[in-house]
């Protein structure tokens, strides 16, 4: 029968991992940190535009319009008119639908208390899986049925990509961080294999050998995700949006409607209550991974199929879409609203600071790493405003519940 | 006739968000007297001394020591104007001696900047001499028991020349014999004048050991008595503010068939040592098999083994003749029959950031009525656990409150309400009172008799030996991870008190 010494202690389980002790502290405080998050991040960004002799405000109407988001007040609507404010939006919603797979990828991972850096290896697995369908399988299946089962072969490749990591950490202990680190690095070099010259995946064209790129999707089965709005051929938006959108639903149901959710729940706040309360935590730390990749390898299937058709050795490279992924998620506070926000968020900040901008308005070379620099900035401030929680944890406690130190023997 | 007052506090007020934790709260001391401290958790008994200490600052009211007005901010202030604190979880360096322990941050010094071993010896030799301490300076920490740690802070205290002692709850770590020494060691101290303030929610050992008694109850002071012409039940009706039952009032038990049987079980804890070495016993339905012991023989890990949160190393464990394989699962455990009320419920328990519902649905959300082919129905979970709050008089919730917002004596009784409700064939209650007050304590001890009454079989571990006693039908005593004796409902505390130290260890085995 021991009295704590402090008084009124709060009712404080400590989580054992990171990720779950980073999900608690955002979860106490509610809406408002993401919104001031993302604040900072966006103020931050202008101090530097300012420094760089550009007005801050012009910048991001210019990146606002970049991005199509005027389409709102100029057509709502109307899907009818097809302008650059039209595309504009379009090429945003393109890369908002990957960011919502990719920022599920972390998220899910995120409430089981796993943090997956991996989404970009798994986004890659996914990529030379959906380009060796699409493109190397002829016409041996019906469109449809191509574009399903390419589709469902790059997730499951995500998902045992990241299931690798989930096994590790379940079996030997191995930190998810590290082996995901590791397997994107061999994802990346892996792919660039397949795509690079001689690789079993490069380009088969005559007088093009020399170039690291895949076969074509769209050229050579024509298996692609049917356009929702825009021109084919054009970048246009496809319906796997409105497959990102059904996506987030699932995640929510499955999270708090399943038993499958409550286990990963369970395990994320407290694999300790979890174990106890019958549930095997090393299972679902491997269903957790492989879940994840399964939504990394959706982003892949839906990019391939849907609008990139190809893939090469510099968009691998190059491609930071899992990364991004990472940010949407802790902005988006690893629920299913939150992340559908992140990844608008990050996909009109992708599109409106690099090819939608106007060069007369703000240099799109700059505006590009401007984009990668907000970016930056809310992964700062995500991890800053925990730090500001816990400062303010502190003083709260200063006037109410000081913390007594050394209480243990 | 009454000695000089040395302490003195007027109108204490502590706000916390919240709680009034001290509400105009006045108390004084004298000197060589020791002056009990009682109220249950909660009460504001360790915020009182936590602001004597300089631990915080009181929103209104003084301080006096020897009748000046004093500020502390910190507890180097305190220490300096003669406290002297003992916490329950004590701050000794275990690898260190004994005297080494005592002269920190204050040692005698060589030239200056060499810690003068030897003199440092001989004046902790000195001290315990001085106050009837035994005690051996050059013990490495880790290697005294835990009642002569308690000597070693007391002695700290002592060597900085504290003389108004504050102890928290010093008897939660100690065995009987270990808590009758530390009395016997208090009034040598009050012999030599020092004044002792002694926080406690035990009845019986400030009745033995207090010159006068103040009781808080909901941060307010309630009264201060002298010891002569209080009782139990007095000082219980003040602390709750009603009449409680104290005793644990239990028809004698049927017992049934053997439920849970164990035979030389053996287990490891995390470090591959063995905490567990060959234990045997049953447990039948319709009894209350109690395990006393001391904190730390093994009683976590036979837990563990029996409730498939730790695997056995050897032995069988069988739950209703049904033999469980050496690596079954929790989960197997569950299936089989096997309730468990676990002794840290923030740990184990409950996922505090998960509803009420969602908390009952623990172990059985695989299953229906919670859930079919994996899909869970929110409103049957609901459902019971409205039932369960009403059943158990469970307060401060419901089903969708976060299992956080409750206390401690509601949170313990949500879990005990979701083990009794599965439905086990027995239950294993570890610890399950910890850090609940004398209400809660009441309901919980009816609580499990009444299971125990239906038919159930339960298996009690608790390091309180009282709880053990008075609740179970036989009473097993562990020492060393082996059990060392066995007894039936009646044996005193001295009794079973030697055997938790190990005394009787040959003879029974």
């Amino acid at each position: 029968m021991t009295e704590p010494l402090a008084p009124e202690p709060p009712e404080e389980e400590t989580p054992t991992t990171t990720a779950g002790r980073l999900m608690l502290k955002q979860k106490a405080g509610g809406i408002i940190p993401p919104v001031i998050t993302a604040i900072f991040a966006f103020f931050m960004g202008g101090v530097v535009i300012a420094a760089s002799g550009h007005n801050p405000l012009d910048a991001y109407a210019g990146i606002l319009e970049g991005a199509g988001i005027n389409w709102f007040w100029d057509h709502f609507g109307n899907t009818d008119v097809i302008d650059l404010t039209t595309f504009n939006l379009t090429q945003t919603l393109l890369r908002t639908t990957t960011f919502v797979f990719t920022g599920l990828a972390v998220a899910f991972a995120f409430r089981c208390g796993l943090f997956n850096i991996g989404g970009q290896g798994q986004y890659i697995v996914g990529v030379v899986v959906a380009v060796w369908v699409g493109a190397y399988w002829g016409n041996a299946l019906p469109n449809g049925l191509h574009v399903v089962v390419g589709i469902v072969l790059a997730a499951l490749a995500g998902a045992i990509w990241a299931g690798i990591a989930g096994i590790l950490k379940a079996t030997v202990g191995a930190h998810e961080v590290i082996t995901t680190i590791m397997l994107n690095w061999i994802a990346l070099w892996f792919a660039s294999y397949c795509f690079g010259q001689g690789g079993p995946l490069q380009n088969t064209t005559p007088g093009q050998e020399s170039v690291p790129i895949s076969d074509d999707v769209f050229d050579k089965s024509h298996a692609i995700i049917p356009i929702l709005w825009g021109d084919e051929g054009l970048q246009a938006l496809h319906y796997g949006f409105f497959g990102a959108i059904a996506a987030l639903v699932v995640f929510w149901v499955v999270l708090n409607r399943t038993t499958l959710g409550y286990e990963v729940r369970a395990v994320g706040i407290n694999p300790e209550a979890a174990a106890y309360g019958g549930i095997s935590v090393k299972k679902n730390y491997f269903l957790a991974m492989a879940i994840s990749g399964l939504f990394a390898g959706l982003a892949a299937g839906t990019d391939i199929f849907g609008w990139k058709y190809d893939a090469g050795v510099l968009d691998i490279q190059a491609s930071a879409v899992g990364f991004v992924g990472i940010a949407v998620a802790l902005l988006g506070r690893s629920t299913a609203v939150g992340v559908g926000l992140g990844a608008l968020i990050f996909g009109a900040l992708d599109y409106g600071t690099t090819r939608g901008l106007d060069p007369e308005v703000f240099d799109p070379t700059l505006a590009g790493n401007l984009g990668l620099m907000i970016q930056g900035f809310v992964v700062l401030f995500v991890g800053a405003d925990l730090l500001i929680l816990y400062l303010w944890s502190l003083r709260r406690k200063r006037f109410t519940t000081p913390r007594i130190s050394g209480k243990g023997a | 006739m009454s000695a000089p007052t040395v302490l003195e506090m007027r109108g204490i007020v502590k706000q916390f968000p919240g709680v009034l934790a001290n509400d105009d709260v006045s108390f004084d001391l004298r000197r060589g007297e020791v002056h009990a401290l009682l109220g249950e958790n909660g009460a504001g008994k360790s915020t009182l001394m936590n602001i004597l200490y300089g631990l915080y600052r009181p929103d209104a009211g003084e301080i006096r020591v020897g009748g000046k007005p004093v500020t502390f901010h910190s507890a180097r202030d305190a220490i300096s104007s003669g406290l002297g604190m003992v916490h329950q979880h004590f701050m000794l360096i275990p690898v260190m001696t004994v005297a080494e322990n005592i002269v920190l941050a204050a040692e005698p010094t060589e030239a200056g900047v060499l810690l003068d071993y030897d003199e440092a010896r001989r004046r902790v030799r000195d001290l315990a001499e001085q106050f009837g301490f035994a005690i051996d300076p050059d013990a490495p920490i880790q290697d005294i028991t835990v009642g002569q740690q308690q000597r070693v802070e007391i002695l700290k205290a002592l060597y900085r020349r504290a003389d108004i002692l504050i102890l928290d709850e010093p008897t939660a770590v100690l065995t009987p014999q270990e808590a009758t020494e530390l009395f016997g060691i208090l009034k040598n101290l009050q012999r030599e004048g020092m004044s002792i303030i002694f926080i406690s929610h035990k009845l019986n050992e400030v009745l033995e050991i207090a010159d006068r008694i103040t009781v808080l109850r909901r941060g307010k002071r309630v009264d201060t008595v002298p010891r002569a012409g209080a009782t139990e039940e007095g000082l219980a009706r003040m602390m709750v503010g009603r009449e409680v039952l104290l005793r644990v009032d239990k028809p004698p038990a049927t017992p049934g068939d053997v439920v849970l049987e164990l035979r030389d079980v053996h287990v490891h804890d995390d470090r591959d040592l063995e905490k567990v070495r060959g234990v045997s016993l049953e447990v039948r339905a319709g009894e209350i098999v109690g395990i006393a012991g001391v904190d730390g023989n093994g009683q976590t890990e036979l837990v563990e083994a029996i409730t498939g949160l730790r695997s056995r190393a050897s032995g069988e464990i069988r739950v209703d003749g049904r033999e469980m394989p050496l690596k079954a699962s929790a989960r197997a455990m569950l299936e089989a029959g096997v309730g468990h009320i676990p002794e840290d419920r923030h740990r184990y328990g409950m996922v505090l950031d998960f509803t009420l519902a969602e908390n009952v649905a623990l172990h059985d959300f695989r299953y229906p009525p919670d859930s079919r082919f994996g899909w869970l129905f929110p409103r049957v979970l609901a459902e019971r656990t409205r039932r369960l709050i009403k059943d158990f008089d469970v307060r401060g919730g419901d089903p969708q409150t976060r299992a956080r917002n409750l206390s401690g004596g509601n949170q313990q009784k949500l879990v005990v309400a979701r083990e009794v409700d599965r439905d086990p064939r027995v239950l294993i209650a570890a610890q399950p009172t910890r850090g609940l007050d004398v209400g809660a304590i009441e309901y919980l001890h009816r609580r499990l008799v009444e299971e125990r009454d239906t038919g159930r079989a339960v298996l009690l571990v608790s390091l309180e030996l009282e709880e053990v006693l008075s609740l179970s039908d036989r009473i097993l005593v562990i020492y060393e991870g082996e059990i060392v004796g066995e007894h039936a409902a009646g044996v005193t505390e001295d009794e079973v008190g030697v055997e938790m130290l190990g005394g009787q260890r040959e003879q029974v085995a």
